[in-house]
């Protein structure tokens, strides 16, 4: 093969393009359309159309200009809401039964002869971490992923980001990022993969680096907690699931603004250009076949999250063990920790403690909440809470929590870095050390800027 | 692993069937097949009926963004199947379309099965048409045909065959309806035993004089390449990907399937 030949080559194209006409892309896409029609009148007779009017009636509604939005706000709403009734109840059991085995674990280790440091560090420290993960986090999962993948298999989604593709034009970024920010929800590593189908390097980029500001599957748990102990509690009891429902879906509502907010800054700024337009096609909607999602929610998601919040929540829970235990001077290593922190969270209307549960939970934001737990009880292992009465009574009463840090603990959790898969994931899609680091640096350094602000304007006004 | 074709729903044209499903075991193989189509097709559906693999299939575009692999033996031969990320076109630069594409181009398949939806066949074409102009051994599973039936679709598949000049098997792959008759045909395909006439796009007058004046000129530097028009065309759309594969001069064919091996999946943002 000879290159200098490829180059005349080239030079000649260059000199036929110049003589044709700019939307060349046009011309032949029109062309293949052509065609296509030609062929399929040929050969296809449509005797009657009765699904397709369906389709067509179904999207009339779903894609409306006045009705999709509201529309998919009260779908998101009530998978939350059936997300947190329906799996208060199992997440007790699950821990009543696992912390029952803590202890029955604890007490065989003791008969064995094992020394407490190594008792507690196995089982008060490792295996309590891993408990607490799989009973906070497997009900809502196992519930949210079937729900979530019936609107999936109906084939929803597409009309989601049919909904929104303006916004996110308006924004700079590509209409499709409304796609990838909805499999966000789900996991933001799989959200950051599914910018694959973005096709300009620009806008692929954007998507990447705002796909954080979603929140992913793992904090849900700490927005629907704090949801359900400060929003819940000022309702009566029978509205409470349903104001708690509705402020997650307020959060997830900020989350969505300062995704669009921040994508519109990066096209203005290192990320500048034009938004590309893509013709996003609405699949027919099919009736979701119920096995294929209770393998693909179950199997291929629940276990799959779940295994990886396992994997990561063992060295955790055995590092807040250590914290929590190893003193200096009489004083817990996470006394000491959060007593340095304090000030930076106080500025920012938090506290060092919050601070220092997500420093030990940047392997998996979803064990933030027991950690924050454990370094307020002092003792010597993550709290075992079951009822919501008792744990509110230990942030006001103790911890001196005021709303104020639920808002912006909420925001936080909202706003901060991604997880460490995340950050991995960012790296493998773009193999570079810069979008890598922006994508972990701006989003904690948003969270800061954010929650000083509202820290500071709170204490001003009231 | 050893299972029987015969074990699933299916016709008794697949009777006679014997297709031992590989899983992702393929070392050796005699042939490659690449599995194209649309997103939405049933096209995992088709992947998962010939390898007995177990993708994820879920109703949404940008599903599959990567390719998997399996395979399957039948009549003594193995067959690798490359399950392309479903896409709408191959014009356009994103990593789903260009894993599909690259494949296409540059793995040189033995040969392509185009999964297309019989309920939206009209914007499938699309895809087939380009899919046409690069490589001749095509074989189009006209998938979904009962619930076209059920819409009142009627797909004559005989005279869509003729048009396309490519075989059309009407399947339903999540019952293994047809999935027989497809491997059977691909097989011929394969073997030259059905020879394929491919639709060739038919394009304005301003497009032509251009492919009139480049094709030549480009059959002149590459003799062998089997696709002339179709690469014609995408230098002229200004196709960075291809323009750069013909200054270095990427194209090797004499290398033959294990071509295969050279296709690098870009990865790579910026």
């Amino acid at each position: 093969m000879e290159n200098k030949s490829g180059k005349d080559l080239i030079r000649e194209i260059h000199h036929i393009r110049s003589g044709l006409d700019t939307n060349f892309r046009d011309m032949v896409v029109e062309d293949i359309y052509k065609n296509a029609e030609q062929i399929y009148n040929h050969s296809v007779k449509v005797l009657s159309d009765r699904k397709y009017n369906l389709d067509q009636k179904l999207d009339r509604i779903l894609t409306s200009p006045v009705w999709g939005l509201p529309i998919m706000l009260l779908l998101l709403g009530m998978t939350f809401w059936i997300t947190i009734v329906g799996a208060n109840y199992p997440s007790e059991l699950i821990a009543r039964g696992l912390f029952w085995l803590e202890a029955q674990m604890a007490l065989i280790m003791q008969q064995l002869g094992s020394p407490s440091w190594l008792t507690g560090f196995l089982i008060h420290g490792v295996y309590k971490g891993l408990a607490w993960v799989v009973s906070v986090m497997l009900p809502p999962m196992a519930i949210f992923f079937p729900v979530f993948t019936i609107l999936e298999d109906f084939g929803y989604l597409p009309r989601v980001a049919f909904n929104m593709d303006w916004l996110f034009r308006k924004a700079g970024a590509h209409g499709k990022q409304a796609l990838t920010m909805s499999m966000g929800f789900g996991c933001n590593a799989a959200g950051v993969i599914a910018t694959r189908i973005i096709e300009s390097p620009r806008e692929r980029i954007i998507a990447i680096l705002t796909n954080n500001f979603v929140p992913c599957n793992g904090r849900f748990p700490t927005l629907i907690m704090l949801a359900t102990i400060f929003v819940a509690a000022a309702f009566p009891p029978t509205l409470a699931s349903l104001a708690a429902a509705g402020s997650v879906v307020f959060v997830v509502l900020i989350g969505v603004a300062v995704t669009l907010i921040v994508s519109w800054a990066l096209s203005r700024t290192i990320l500048k250009g034009e938004a590309s337009s893509f013709t996003l096609e609405l699949p027919p909607y099919r009736k979701p076949s119920i096995l294929r999602i209770l393998y693909t929610s179950l199997i291929d998601r629940t276990l799959f999250v779940l295994w990886r919040a396992i994997f990561m929540a063992a060295p955790a829970g055995g590092v807040i063990w250590l914290l929590a235990n190893v003193t200096v001077n009489g004083q817990t290593l996470a006394h000491l920790i959060s007593g340095f922190l304090n000030p930076l969270g106080h500025v920012i209307g938090l506290d060092g403690t919050i601070l220092l549960a997500y420093i030990v939970a940047i392997p998996a934001n979803e064990i933030v909440v027991p950690t924050i737990l454990m370094i307020y009880s002092h003792a010597s292992t993550m709290l075992d809470i079951t009822q919501l009465s008792q744990l509110k009574a230990l942030l006001v009463d103790n911890a001196g929590w005021t709303l104020l840090t639920a808002v912006n603990l909420m925001l936080f959790a909202l706003l901060h870095n991604p997880c460490s898969t995340t950050i991995l994931t960012i790296w493998k899609e773009t193999r570079s050390m810069r979008w890598t680091l922006i994508g972990a640096v701006m989003p904690l350094g948003l969270a800061f800027l954010v929650t000083f602000f509202v820290a500071q304007f709170v204490r001003l006004v009231f | 692993m050893k299972k029987n074709y015969t074990k699933h729903r299916s016709g008794c044209e697949d009777c006679a069937l014997n297709l031992e499903q590989l899983g992702i075991e393929v070392r050796k193989w005699d042939h490659v097949i690449a599995l194209a189509g649309n997103p939405n097709t049933g096209k995992s559906t088709v992947f998962n009926q010939l390898t007995g693999l177990k993708q994820h299939t879920g109703n949404w575009p940008g599903k599959t963004v990567v390719r998997a692999e399996g395979g399957f033996t039948w009549n003594g031969k193995t067959f690798k199947v490359v399950d392309l990320p479903g896409t709408y076109s191959l014009l356009s630069a994103s990593v789903d379309e260009e894993v599909a594409r690259d494949f296409l181009l540059f793995g040189q398949p033995d040969a392509t099965i185009v999964v297309v939806d019989a309920t939206v066949l009209e914007r499938n074409l699309n895809l087939v048409l380009q899919i046409l102009e690069i490589t001749d051994k095509v074989v189009v599973s006209l998938n979904l045909v009962d619930e076209a039936r059920r819409k009142g679709i009627d797909v004559d598949h005989r005279r869509l065959s003729k048009d396309l000049g490519v075989p059309v098997i009407p399947t339903v792959a999540r019952e293994g309806i047809g999935i027989g008759q497809l491997i059977e045909t691909t097989d011929q395909v394969i073997a030259g035993e059905i020879i394929t006439h491919p639709y060739r796009l038919k394009v304005n007058r301003k497009i032509q004089e251009a492919l009139d004046e480049l094709i030549p000129k480009i059959k002149r530097i590459f003799p062998d390449l089997p696709n002339a028009r179709w690469i014609a065309m995408r230098l002229l759309d200004g196709d960075i990907r291809v323009q750069k594969a013909l200054e270095r001069g990427e194209w090797n064919f004499t290398a033959g399937a294990s071509a295969l091996d050279n296709v690098q999946v870009k990865e790579k943002v910026h």
